[in-house]
């Protein structure tokens, strides 16, 4: 086998002829399709690469992206962050929580005006930092804001069990892990909707394996092709959805097979069974509540959750946008940031409105960045 | 969230289990919790949140590779024919 460079990995996936040839393809085989081609990808990562590479550009016109609900920052609802502020204005508590989070608004502002108050909040690159802030902090209590969808679960349950083999009862976890299915489900419910085709997550794939699209192949007989995060990837998927509609085929694919395989990352699913049970319902961002679509800890590590622990603390009170904020539309593909009125205006990265701008994972912060305001 | 760039393994901390990756120049020790086989020196790794989540498929990174190469050179007999 000739030896694989990581330049190779990194620029063969993002060749601009590679790109342009596929974008001829397309061309050539979309003036056999009979209707249009609504295609949402899911993943926010997706999201990102689709503008920064400028993929809607190299599309005939009668395919088109709908922008989907996978980035777990634009997905918060506003209350679920009251109540991380909330725990974090408790007296010696400690709130960790990664990257992003700590800049969306909740209904009495972002996790980093809290902090820029006085309130005792960490931003962290990854889960097992809250460790050494536990073992550090004996007389607090460190909870774990964990965020994320099924690639992210995994690192929380390894910080979960590490707390439990260290014996580190003072840190403890308010969980809004969410789950890709339900939300799939939740967009296909729409009468309204036009979507007919979905590009498969990359990373959630990974530790899910591919079997997890199957039931949305089987139920709304739409082609799933699971797509690596590159723009040769997304664009090479986009060929495969086009020759699946053409021949009149719902299939499910995987054009990111040099990591995703069909049952996933065993040992990642294992360690979220073992920790996590699936929540009754999960209100989401511009979604609403969705039965079965988020995760919570296992009636074994009660004393670990703190949503148990500080209960009669959190505010529970469910919090709509601001009404001229239209994330909800955009998460559920109705709208394109470009038809949002605050989109650039009342609504950017340094002053986001809405949770879609907050992330580089967010359609409205991908527009932004990348596209321009119209 | 997501890092969509490969890292490549560059030490080996069987101590602890964790790993040195490089991710274009950048250097980071990140665990190896998620994993049931071990990594080795040279291998490509997905990186998230300080986890390794997987050893990269070289076999079919390079079946793909050689897919595109084909397509654009087939692109390129078409346009000097």
């Amino acid at each position: 086998m000739p030896e694989l460079q990581l330049k190779q990995l990194y620029d063969g996936f993002r060749d601009p002829q590679t790109i342009n040839e596929l974008s001829r393809q397309i061309h050539a085989l979309a003036k056999d399709l009979k209707e249009p081609v609504y295609m949402m990808e899911v993943c926010g990562g997706h999201t990102h690469t689709i503008m920064k590479f400028g993929l809607p550009q190299l599309l005939p016109n009668n395919i088109h992206f709908i922008h989907g609900p996978g980035c777990p920052v634009c997905i918060m609802p506003k209350e679920r962050i009251d109540q991380a502020a909330a725990l974090a204005s408790i007296d010696d508590v400690i709130l960790v929580t990664l990257g992003d989070m700590i800049r969306v608004p909740g209904s009495q502002g972002s996790l980093a005006q809290f902090r820029a108050k006085g309130c005792d909040i960490r931003p962290v690159y990854q889960p097992l930092d809250a460790i050494k802030i536990a073992q550090e902090n004996p007389n607090k209590t460190v909870v774990f804001f964990a965020i994320g969808f099924e690639t992210s679960t995994p690192m929380t349950a390894v910080l979960l069990e590490q707390a439990e083999k260290l014996g580190l009862d003072n840190l403890l976890f308010h969980i809004n892990h969410v789950l890709v299915p339900p939300a799939i489900d939740a967009v296909m419910a729409d009468p309204d909707t036009k979507v007919n085709a979905f590009i498969g997550p990359s990373h959630v794939s990974v530790i899910t394996g591919s079997k997890i699209y199957q039931p949305t192949v089987d139920k709304y007989h739409t082609p799933v092709v699971i797509a690596g995060f590159e723009p040769v990837d997304v664009m090479q998927s986009i060929l495969a959805i086009v020759k699946q509609k053409v021949a009149g085929r719902a299939e499910l694919e995987n054009q990111y097979q040099r990591a995703v395989t069909e049952q996933g990352n065993v040992v990642a699913q294992q360690k979220v069974e073992k920790f996590f049970e699936v929540r009754d319902s999960f209100r989401w961002r511009g979604l609403g509540p969705i039965p079965h679509s988020a995760l919570q800890l296992r009636p074994e590590y009660a004393h670990r959750d703190a949503e148990i622990r500080f209960g009669e603390r959190l505010p529970v009170k469910e919090i709509d946008d601001h009404k001229a904020c239209q994330c909800g539309d955009i998460l559920r593909g109705k709208a394109n940031p470009n038809d949002c009125k605050v989109f650039g205006r009342g609504c950017t990265p340094q002053t986001p409105l809405g949770s879609c701008m907050v992330s580089s994972e967010g359609a409205c912060n991908a527009y932004y960045r990348y596209a321009g305001v119209e | 969230m997501c890092l969509s760039i490969p890292s490549q393994v560059v030490e080996l901390h069987p101590e602890d289990g964790s790993v040195t990756v490089d991710t274009l120049g950048v250097k980071r020790t990140v665990s190896c919790h998620l994993l049931d086989e071990p990594l080795e020196i040279g291998d490509y790794v997905l990186i998230h949140i300080g986890f390794v989540m997987n050893k990269i498929d070289k076999a079919s990174a390079l079946e793909s590779l050689e897919l595109y190469r084909e397509i654009v050179q087939k692109l390129e007999a078409e346009e000097h024919a």
